[in-house]
């Protein structure tokens, strides 16, 4: 290679040792590729790709695994964890970007950082011991009375609100997720050029129509990568999640359900694996969890390189 | 009400609503740090560092074990960890800058940053617990490890890209060949960048559990043994939160109390570092 220094040997040794140092990305990317590939290949070849997706009978027994349960629990508890913190996120950008003083924004932003930086383990046993009663006396039961009465919405929140659920771990996982969004929207919203938004103001607009028809707009793409970074962390989310979610293998459809997403039956039964197929097949459902969290990261990551590209011209 | 008042009246709405998030966000915080702090520092003890576990169930104990592992596991994930990801930074951002190669592997590794630790787990289960036969301290640093190298890699390329290229040209300019220059000048101008970059993954990977669940596993004895299972405080909390008894739930808010506190100590350390070393 050409950019290798080839006169002095200790300057190819040192650059040698580097470049091999900075393969080790890729070593990992294809490692762990190849390793839960080769592992799963028992629970491929017995249960196929398109069936295993797709059924949901995780039977442990029987020795037949299916992970449509799994997917769907992952799937439901972050898109319902997205949904609750993503306006909460864009909404905190705006604050610490547009209305808090200067003095303030530093820590306040410093602050939600911080939630980014409390280990999961630790949401999940304060979701356990404080959240979920809180859920289960208070706000289940209040939840249950007033749209638990409405036609449609009615499925969404039946059962017995136990506060071990899918709305508890979501809410948990929200928390958890904010961060990401925040401060990437946050960074974008100050990328806006000053003369766009003063000649906005300059026409007449208000504070918020500035935000809502100049900052919004131009921050479209890292806002969008924010978001889908959010998602790609909590595709991959575990112990905020294993207490406070049950571990049922059912696609369930009330809110107040225990289910199960991927990460939480690896976790739970990873080492209680009994035989070969069912080893295999949990290694299957990592192989699908990297997968979907791969491609959702790659979309994040190409949205932020697309953003940083446009506001540097 | 004319358009003028209206349109005052929707800001207003709206920025109060922006308002409202961020106080949400900041009552998440508070909450979840209060409830911490009061429930651990009821709990918190000498003996809990001093003593080793009790039988279950009954009282007294304490969790020397799990903090003596703890610090084992991430200082083995610092050793491996931290060479090879400041090695790759420096390859990206010195040998290799500009080209494509440094482009593909520094987008890699911001994907990979946020891959799923429990899938890092089961990789080094397949890797080094299955061929060996049992679990070990040292396949737990090695997941930890795994989970560091990109996080180092890409703060080491981005402080070494923000010394200026001057400097480089003056050692040049003085006849050093290009390692000494990283070494004795590039190094010297990044330190505290790089030095802060790694406390915060030191920070990210000490409170990580589920990559240690399948690798270290957990263990109930004291033990410096690191190619045997060795117990985690992170693996620890898991286990007595999800327990029967009382007084394994107080010792789990202790031990959470005393792993929030440490992480956020240096978080807030290292982001003050960065803040004010880098002042723009």
């Amino acid at each position: 290679m050409e950019i290798l220094p080839k006169k002095n040997p200790v300057d190819f040794a040192f650059s040698l040792i580097t470049a091999v140092a900075s393969l080790s990305i890729i070593l990992i990317i294809i490692g762990i590729f190849w390793i839960l590939i080769r592992e799963s290949s028992l629970a491929i070849n017995k249960f196929g790709i398109i069936h295993f997706l797709t059924s949901a009978d995780w039977n442990p027994v029987k020795e037949t695994f299916g992970a449509a349960a799994n997917i769907y629990g992952t799937c439901i508890t972050t898109a319902l964890s997205l949904l609750i913190a993503v306006p909460v996120a864009i909404g905190i950008a705006i604050f610490v970007t547009e209305v808090a003083p200067n003095f303030l924004k530093g820590p306040i932003g410093m602050a939600i950082e911080l939630l980014a930086a409390i280990p999961s383990i630790i949401y999940g046993m304060w979701g356990l011991f404080t959240l979920a009663p809180i859920m289960s006396k208070y706000i289940e039961p209040a939840l249950q009375n007033t749209i638990g009465k409405l036609p449609v919405l009615e499925i969404l929140f039946r059962g017995t609100p136990l506060g071990i659920d899918i709305l508890t771990a979501s809410v948990i996982l929200s928390i958890m997720i904010i961060p990401f969004t925040a401060s990437i929207a946050r960074d974008s919203f100050n990328l806006t050029p000053d003369i766009v938004k003063e000649s906005a103001y300059a026409v007449g607009a208000t504070q918020w129509e500035v935000v809502k028809n100049v900052v919004l707009p131009y921050s479209k793409l890292g806002v969008f990568g924010g978001v889908v970074l959010s998602l790609g962390r909590a595709l991959g989310e575990t112990m905020a999640v294993a207490f406070v979610l049950g571990n049922n293998h059912k696609i369930a459809t009330s809110f107040f359900d225990a289910a199960a997403t991927i990460t939480v039956t690896l976790a739970n039964e990873f080492t209680e694996a009994v035989n070969d197929v069912y080893l295999s097949s949990l290694f299957y459902l990592a192989l699908v969890l990297f997968v979907m969290s791969f491609i959702t990261l790659a979309i994040a990551k190409l949205f932020l390189i697309r953003a940083e590209k446009k506001y540097s011209r | 009400m004319n358009i003028e008042q209206k349109r005052k009246i929707e800001g207003f709405i709206a920025l109060a609503f922006s308002s409202l998030a961020a106080f949400i966000g900041l009552f998440w915080l508070v909450f979840i740090l209060g409830d911490v702090i009061i429930h651990g520092i009821g709990a918190l003890n000498i003996s809990l560092f001093l003593n080793d576990p009790a039988p279950a169930g009954v009282e007294g104990g304490g969790l020397r074990h799990a903090f003596v592992g703890q610090l084992m596991i991430t200082l083995c994930a610092t050793l491996i960890g931290v060479p090879v990801g400041v090695l790759g930074g420096t390859f990206l951002a010195e040998y290799a800058k500009r080209t494509r190669f440094a482009k593909i592997i520094s987008v890699l590794s911001d994907i990979i940053v946020s891959v799923p630790s429990i899938v890092v787990g089961t990789f080094i289960y397949a890797l080094l617990v299955r061929p060996l036969g049992h679990f070990s301290g040292w396949a737990g640093a090695v997941a930890l490890s795994v989970i560091m190298i990109p996080v180092v890699l890409r703060t080491t390329e981005d402080m070494l890209s923000m010394v200026p290229w001057t400097l480089r040209e003056a050692a040049f300019a003085l006849g050093a060949p290009y390692y000494k220059v990283i070494i004795q000048v590039v190094y010297r101008g990044a330190a505290t960048g790089i030095l802060t970059g790694i406390l915060l993954s030191i920070a990210r990977v000490a409170g990580e559990t589920a990559p240690l669940l399948f690798t270290s596993f957990n263990n109930n004895f004291f033990s410096w043994d690191m190619n045997r299972p060795i117990a985690s405080l992170t693996a620890t909390i898991f286990q007595y939160a999800m327990g029967p008894y009382e007084s394994w739930h107080r010792q789990a808010w202790a031990a959470a109390f005393v792993i929030t506190l440490f992480i956020l100590a240096l978080t807030i350390l290292g982001r003050l570092v960065l803040k004010w070393r880098y002042k723009q």
